[in-house]
């Protein structure tokens, strides 16, 4: 009986591969000033070379529980970041850290809440899934399908009340598009014209299933815009210039009081989906063509086409591992948490007490 | 000192907070232009405008996700679910985000939310519009949970709680809307996690929440006709737990009763008799027992609706058969 279902239908490696649409030539001459992508750069080395250490300190099994990495995906964060203010909220999925770190949050901080240590920024108790920094508008990282979208309209409601011109950021997956709360998400902050860019990170797959096998439409998130009223964007999620560009116009609209927008940006994860996975499912060829585009080495090889010296991307890499390594050095000089923190800060009065 | 019903007791203490605290709002199905389901709301949106007072898709998650976001950012926000049974379809921002995300961001996080639903039986609504679900929220850490049984609590805990910020949720039982009671002049702020003594008595202790504690003052009534003191606590708010009140009456009578309109299994009765035992059991003259609606959904038709939820008589009863 088996013999006669074709393979491809649930031994998704065995599907035709979905390649990357080739780098636009046309960004080379966006109008994007030196200094703004010097830091593109940097901010995607940044991403890269942490998320790398994070994996090694994985099978160092000095991180423990899961981690979701965003290894291929860092241009969506970094062209993203690039063009928010200090004071404008972002949300993030799991799939959190380079999101985290964009924000400007100490990668030392991080990776010590990583490694479980008190000396992470949410002193151990919230791990991987968790990271937020309320100090840079960074308002959390989300691990239940969904949820974030509606929590993030909340923020750009504050911001609409309290008449200031902040912008509400909120990242997701392709999956994401198929559960309700992104649909409520969606309709609410269209009848309110709420100061939001709902950012969706479609990697071709939700966990192991790919997107396209269980979704609609071709592009789970752009295909759906419209029916809220929304403009159909879709953007080359490894090119950080593509993304820069897109999210600087979004950002400006939603910050003049132009309403939400979405944008999604196709991109690819190099790894599994969490520690745990092997990325098995996926055709070899697809991995391959999609490494090929791989976003760093795109920005690279554009920078040194427009004359920047190869010797100054060295300094670059080489300032980063730098502070990796610091970062590194921080979190594994860290203590495991006090046993005390486990009964604190469930209420605003700091305890956790529930009755007299 | 005025009369009000239940019912305009919820506005009236949300009106009394909202002049108080201008960055107070308000957001949900039909609360605006409509007043609410249940007329709960009347008059708000007239005062306060609807940018204070808004009107909602149906859009349970999106509902308490934009409250959680705004209160993340320091405004306090009132969020009402229609009927609690529909907790249920927001659950997890209830349960799994708002409920957590100060703990698990190592105290950055402050949400401020008063999730505020009509609960409760008495309406021949049926299965999906009559429970009882304050045990669904009290399992969680992380929220606090209130069931005012008069107008004047009413005020006062509400106050109490958007004043709170600790995400509360804040239930105010269908059937009582109509029922009348004093409310003092001036502003009411009373305090969560106290219960209160509505009749002394010295046989046994009956611990009740929102609709049954009118029960229990009656049964209590009939009781001591017959010679039987019973103690009525009002427990108000679940938590926090006011278990000083309820020990101390136990050591007082020697006999707790909790008459519950939550389904039987894991009611907060169960909490409530599991603590007596732990730390009251050399004060016990004889069992815990708990009066409940059965395990079952609630069933529509008056007779059976009537049955199953704890009636004045089976409190009685249930008194007059075991206290000895
Ligand atoms: C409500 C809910 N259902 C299922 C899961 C389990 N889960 C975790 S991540 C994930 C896949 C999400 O895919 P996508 O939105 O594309 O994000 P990606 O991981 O690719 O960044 C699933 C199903 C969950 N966390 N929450
Ligand atoms: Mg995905």
């Amino acid at each position: 009986m088996s013999s006669e279902i074709p393979e491809e239908l649930y031994d998704y490696s065995k599907r035709e591969p979905r390649r990357p649409t080739p780098t636009d030539p046309e960004v080379d001459g966006y109008p994007i000033p030196m200094d703004v992508r010097r830091r593109l750069y940097q901010r995607q080395q940044e991403l890269r070379q942490f998320e790398q250490r994070a994996y090694d300190l994985f099978m160092q099994n000095l991180v423990k529980g899961t981690s979701h990495l965003s290894l291929g995906m860092e241009a969506v964060s970094a062209g993203f970041a690039e063009a928010l203010r200090p004071d404008d909220y972002t949300f993030a999925t799991y799939r959190g850290h380079a999101h985290t770190l964009s924000k400007g949050v100490s990668p030392g901080g991080v990776m010590a809440e990583l490694l479980g240590r008190e000396n992470g920024i949410l002193q151990g108790k919230g791990g991987s899934m968790h990271l937020t920094s309320v100090e840079h508008n960074m308002m959390g990282s989300y691990a239940i399908i969904g949820a974030h979208l509606c929590i993030a309209n909340g923020t750009a409601w504050s911001a609409q009340m309290r008449g200031t011109d902040q912008v509400t950021v909120v990242f997701f997956g392709d999956g994401t598009t198929n559960i309700g709360a992104f649909h409520e998400a969606l309709n609410f902050a269209a009848i309110w014209d709420l100061p939001i860019v709902f950012v969706c990170e479609n990697n071709l797959y939700m966990e192991y299933t790919p997107i396209d096998y269980i979704t609609a439409v071709e592009h789970p998130a752009a295909d759906r815009a419209s029916a809220y009223g929304l403009d159909r964007i879709v953007v080359d999620g490894n090119d950080a210039d593509a993304v820069y560009q897109v999210a600087t116009e979004v950002v400006g609209k939603a910050r003049q009081g132009g309403g939400p927008s979405m944008v999604e940006a196709v991109t690819y994860r190099h790894g599994g989906h969490s520690r745990a996975d092997p990325g098995k499912y996926r055709p070899p060829e697809e991995i391959e063509a999609w490494k090929n585009q791989d976003p760093i080495q795109v920005y690279h090889s554009r920078l040194l086409r427009l004359g920047l010296p190869e010797q100054d991307l060295i300094e670059i890499q080489q300032s980063v591992a730098t502070m990796v390594d610091e970062a590194t050095e921080f979190a594994k000089s860290g203590q495991p948490p006090s046993p005390e923190l486990a009964m604190t800060d469930l209420w605003a009065d700091g305890g956790s007490s529930w009755r007299n | 000192m005025a009369e009000l019903t239940y019912r305009n007791a919820v506005a009236y203490g949300i009106a009394q907070e909202m002049r108080r605290d201008p960055m107070l709002v308000m957001l949900g199905e039909d609360i605006a232009g409509a007043g609410g389901v249940f007329k709960t709301t009347v008059g708000l949106v007239e005062e306060f405008g609807p940018l204070r007072v808004r009107d909602t898709p149906i859009s349970e998650q999106a509902i308490l996700g934009a409250a959680m976001g705004a209160a993340m950012t320091g405004i306090p926000v009132i969020a009402e679910i229609m009927f609690s049974d529909f907790l249920a379809v927001c659950f997890d921002i209830l349960a799994n985000e708002m409920a957590k995300s100060r703990y698990m961001t190592g105290g950055q996080m402050t949400v401020p939310v008063v999730v505020r639903t009509a609960n409760g039986a008495g309406s021949r609504f049926g299965a999906q519009h009559s429970q009882s679900v304050e045990n669904w929220c009290m399992m969680i850490p992380g929220l606090k949970v209130v069931a005012p049984s008069t107008p004047a609590d009413v005020v006062g805990l509400m106050a109490a709680a958007i004043r709170d910020p600790d995400p509360v949720v804040f239930f105010e039982h269908k059937s009582l809307l109509a029922s009348k009671g004093e409310v003092p002049d001036g502003e009411i702020i009373d305090e969560l996690g106290t219960a209160k003594i509505l009749r002394e008595g010295t046989d046994c202790t009956i611990a009740a929440l929102a609709y049954m504690v009118p029960r229990a003052l009656e049964a209590a009534e009939h009781l001591a006709g017959d010679g039987i003191s019973a103690e009525v606590i009002d427990l108000r708010s679940l938590v926090p737990l006011d278990t000083k009140a309820i020990l101390g009456s136990v050591e007082k009578t020697g006999r707790l009763y909790t008459v519950e309109e939550n389904p039987r299994l894991c009611g907060w009765g169960a909490e409530i008799a599991s603590i007596v035992a732990d730390e009251g059991f050399w004060n016990l003259d004889g069992p815990v027992v708990r009066i409940t609606t059965p395990h079952i959904p609630i069933p529509s038709a008056d007779v059976l609706e009537d049955l199953t939820i704890p009636s004045t008589q089976r409190i009685y009863d249930t008194i007059k058969t075991t206290l000895n």
